[in-house]
């Protein structure tokens, strides 16, 4: 700040100097361009001088309301996100990243049917170090590297009001642990990572017992239910995730993810023990204006009461189809399907249709309507409705 | 693999890992890799003078141009956002220029320097990249996408007329990259057909 005053003085010195040395006279348009010249210059070499703490603290964010109506449900609006990103440069090969997420604008205690209480979240908040132009570390607490939504989720970014069922059914997005992790690109357009980390804890052979949320959801078997948060979590058993990626061919994204799970129950005793392997994978390919994405990703665990229940195996897919009419309309058509239940002959999957439309008055804000239905086989259960969405990004 | 190591560091506790190979173990390595980070490393690949020297015999006296006049809210549609800059210098050999320019991605300012020449780009070169994520932007399997484009004409006078795909997870880098080359085609346009 002091070299910056110094710097505006000498500039408004040099300013003055420059007149007087026209004399009483005004001075010419010659000598006035000359003068907006240097001052120019001094501003632009103010505004690249970044050394200081401020210019290397950054804020950004993003958030979405949004408008469920649901047939035989009660209609809710929630501002279902708001994010605030605060990163800092520590030099310029280590930097903090870190997203702090309020969900459902709302935190209470009461049991009050017309209000689901939200959370704060802390989703990331890990250091990270360059350690050459395509070589990178971080430590923390980080975004899984799986999938196509879990870290790269900002409205604007995708189609749907709400995100798609099956990356937060089956993955579980959006999925943070706490770790150590490397990644690495080349200019052919392969990528990288490696982690390990904390892992899942969905109560197993005595869900009652469990230690994770799924816990409290009576013991159930899903995959979305193991996620500890990194909240004084259980931390018996690690976890490790590889990701390979493509996308060295215009308009083509390849991804597959790989992740071992030492016990995705966290809980000890043999029954309770449940290795587990996740595979992953996604291809996104985009022609002009149209994009087609197909994605994939199952669970297979090695325990007898996840085969019991027939949650040994847990699967999802979908196909989305979208094209951007100009600029500020883009549509788009989705089939779902997932199941947590797949390990069985039992028909136990769910099936969900899809469309809708994105409008972006400005590239980081987007309005949003679907209208969708949705089946659970096992039960014959349908869902249908419509959604409305505002969101953006900064 | 993995699951072998996974399986031979698991064990009941954190506090056991330290004699194991194991969680620690591995976070011991991640910072010893992380001290080399230390070592020399820059986020530029290629110096303006480099840049310059590979597309002008000589290298022509650098000129300024004032974003003043029609110019200004031109730069702010293509930038979706007022310019940061009153001017941005060029260099000017007949119908061929170059472009040095500035646009932050997520966070930092990605520099790209950009050649026209005749109304087509004839170059697209990321010189520095800063930001974490969208790394595939500085590589030529992305910027060979902008070879020959040119804008888009009357209808859509500061859009190319080609479409440059997205990557995902490198969505704003992307658009940073894409919105200097409109620039830069408009700006050539600019002082080549005043």
């Amino acid at each position: 700040m002091k070299a910056r005053l110094l710097s505006v003085a000498a500039l408004a010195a040099a300013s003055t100097t420059a007149i007087a040395g026209a004399g009483e006279q005004a001075p010419t348009n010659a000598e006035l361009y000359e003068i907006i010249q240097a001052q120019q210059s001094q501003i632009e070499d103010l505004q690249g001088n970044s050394s200081s703490s401020s210019s290397r603290t950054s804020i950004s964010g993003y958030g979405e309301l949004h408008y469920n109506n649901i047939k035989d449900a009660r209609d809710q609006i929630d501002f279902h996100r708001f994010i605030l990103f605060v990163n800092h440069e520590f030099t310029d090969r280590i930097r903090l990243y870190s997203e702090l997420e309020i969900e459902h604008a709302f935190i209470t205690t009461e049991d009050d049917p017309d209000i689901d209480s939200g959370a704060v979240e802390l989703e990331q908040a890990f250091i990270e170090f360059d350690i050459n132009d395509s070589l990178q570390a971080k430590g923390g607490l980080f975004l899984v590297p799986v999938g196509i939504l879990n870290e790269t989720h900002e409205p604007p970014t995708f189609y749907g009001v709400e995100r798609n069922p099956v990356e937060g059914a089956i993955i579980p997005t959006t999925w943070w642990e706490a770790g150590a992790a490397l990644n690495g690109h080349n200019e052919s357009g392969f990528s990288w990572d490696v982690a390990i980390h904390s892992g899942l804890g969905i109560p197993g052979a005595d869900g009652a017992a469990g230690t994770g949320p799924g816990a409290a959801a009576g013991g159930s078997f899903n995959i979305r239910g193991g996620r500890l948060r990194v909240s004084n979590a259980t931390a018996n058993d690690p976890a490790g995730t590889v990701r390979l990626r493509y996308t060295g061919v215009k308009g083509l994204d390849l991804a597959t993810t790989v992740q071992y799970q030492t016990n995705i129950t966290q809980e000890g005793g043999a029954a309770a023990e449940a290795p587990a392997t996740l595979f992953q994978t996604h291809a996104i390919y985009q022609a002009g204006a149209t994009k087609l994405t197909a994605f994939y990703a199952t669970w297979d665990i090695d325990n007898a009461d996840f085969e019991n229940a027939g949650a040994d195996e847990q699967t999802g897919y979908y196909l989305e189809a979208s094209h951007k009419l100009n600029d500020k309309v883009g549509v788009f058509a989705r089939h779902s399907e997932w199941d947590n239940a797949a390990g069985d002959n039992t028909e136990s999957a769910t099936d969900q249709q899809i469309v809708g439309v994105n409008y972006w008055p400005h590239e980081n804000v987007v309005l949003k309507a679907d209208i969708f239905t949705q089946e659970t086989k096992a039960t014959g259960a349908e869902r249908e409705g419509f959604n409305l969405g505002i969101g953006y990004q900064f | 693999m993995l699951k072998a190591f996974l399986n031979k560091s698991k064990q009941r506790t954190f506090a056991a890992y330290s004699e194991h190979l194991s969680l620690p173990a591995l976070l011991a390595g991640f910072f010893c890799l992380a001290l080399l980070s230390t070592t020399t490393h820059s986020e530029e690949y290629l110096s303006e003078q480099d840049f310059l020297a590979q597309h002008f015999e000589t290298t022509p006296t650098a000129k300024a141009l004032w974003i003043t006049g029609d110019l200004k809210p031109l730069t702010a549609g293509v930038l979706q956002h007022a310019p940061a800059k009153l001017r941005q210098r060029y260099w000017q050999d007949g119908d061929r220029t170059a472009w040095v320019m500035e646009e932050i991605g997520k966070e930092k300012p990605i520099t790209v320097g950009i050649v026209v020449n005749n109304g087509s780009l004839a170059e697209v070169k990321v010189l520095a990249f800063r930001e974490s994520r969208g790394w595939e932007v500085k590589y030529p399997f992305f910027t060979q996408q902008f070879e020959a484009a040119q804008l888009n004409g009357e209808k859509n006078p500061t859009q190319l007329n080609k479409n440059i795909d997205n990557i995902t997870g490198a969505t704003l880098s992307v658009r940073a990259v894409t919105k200097l080359a409109r620039l830069a085609l408009l700006y050539h346009q600019h002082i080549t057909q005043p």
